[in-house]
């Protein structure tokens, strides 16, 4: 586990306008950690958690593996949030997104972003997940209730630039 | 030149490894090194063209490659 920024070196007032967090885990997600990102200047804080659903295209589901290209991701991962910080006028965005066995509930993904105002934190919270489903190296088998498994396809779309 | 490539998800299982090596010329590219893991036995069903990353990069079939350059093929991704 590595963060790539620490954000406890992000005080308010840091003059870096787009801070931004990116890490891949295997240790289970703690979202609630997200919550204090951000300083007093920013108005909105919202917090996205991906969470392991217990079905999938009507097939029941009983936990799921993650597989990262950890290298890559995490520097994929940052790339997204620096982006959706430069075109949201967001001023902290951390995300965290976890590998290996996960069971039903848990978190795979969390994304916090704080801003001056809701807006641009909503548009930069659409589009790190949207990206991560589109760019992030990384991929998950669905382990079925009758105990076989297949790698999940994800809906078709453009392959990365 | 040996080149490592770096296998993931559903082409991992095609050897099944974590990686494979193979030998191409300095200065091949992308596209040479995949046509010669398509000559493999068990290695016909990558795509022509699949996605790969160099050094962690994205990158297109005409990329040049060298010693110590790290490609990775990457299956249709699923995260999230």
């Amino acid at each position: 586990m590595k963060a790539t920024g620490d954000r406890t070196k992000a005080p308010a007032g840091d003059p870096d306008p787009c801070f931004v967090s990116a890490c891949i885990t295997e240790e289970p997600i703690q979202a609630e950690r997200l919550l204090d990102l951000g300083s007093r200047a920013d108005g909105a804080l919202l917090l996205f958690v991906g969470r392991v659903r217990d079905h999938n295209d009507g097939r029941p589901v009983a936990r799921l593996r993650y597989e990262a290209y950890t290298e890559m991701a995490e520097r994929e991962l940052e790339a997204i949030l620096r982006e959706a910080a430069d075109r949201c006028e967001a001023t902290r965005i951390e995300a965290v997104h976890r590998t290996g066995t996960l069971e039903i509930g848990e978190a795979s993904v969390a994304i916090a972003v704080a801003s001056p105002h809701r807006a641009a934190a909503f548009e930069a919270s659409r589009y790190v997940i949207e990206e991560i489903k589109k760019r992030l190296p990384v991929w998950k088998r669905e382990v079925y209730a009758d105990g076989s498994d297949a790698w999940v396809h994800a809906a078709s779309e453009d392959p990365p630039r | 030149m040996r080149l490592s490539v770096l296998l993931f998800a559903h082409y991992r299982e095609l050897v099944p490894s974590p990686s494979v090596e193979i030998e191409v010329r300095t200065g091949a590219t992308v596209r040479e090194a995949i046509a010669r893991l398509r000559a493999m036995p068990g290695w016909e069903d990558l795509p022509e063209e699949p996605t790969v990353a160099v050094n962690r990069e994205y990158s297109q079939p005409d990329r040049e490659l060298h010693a110590g350059d790290e490609l990775a093929l990457i299956p249709p991704v699923a995260g999230g």
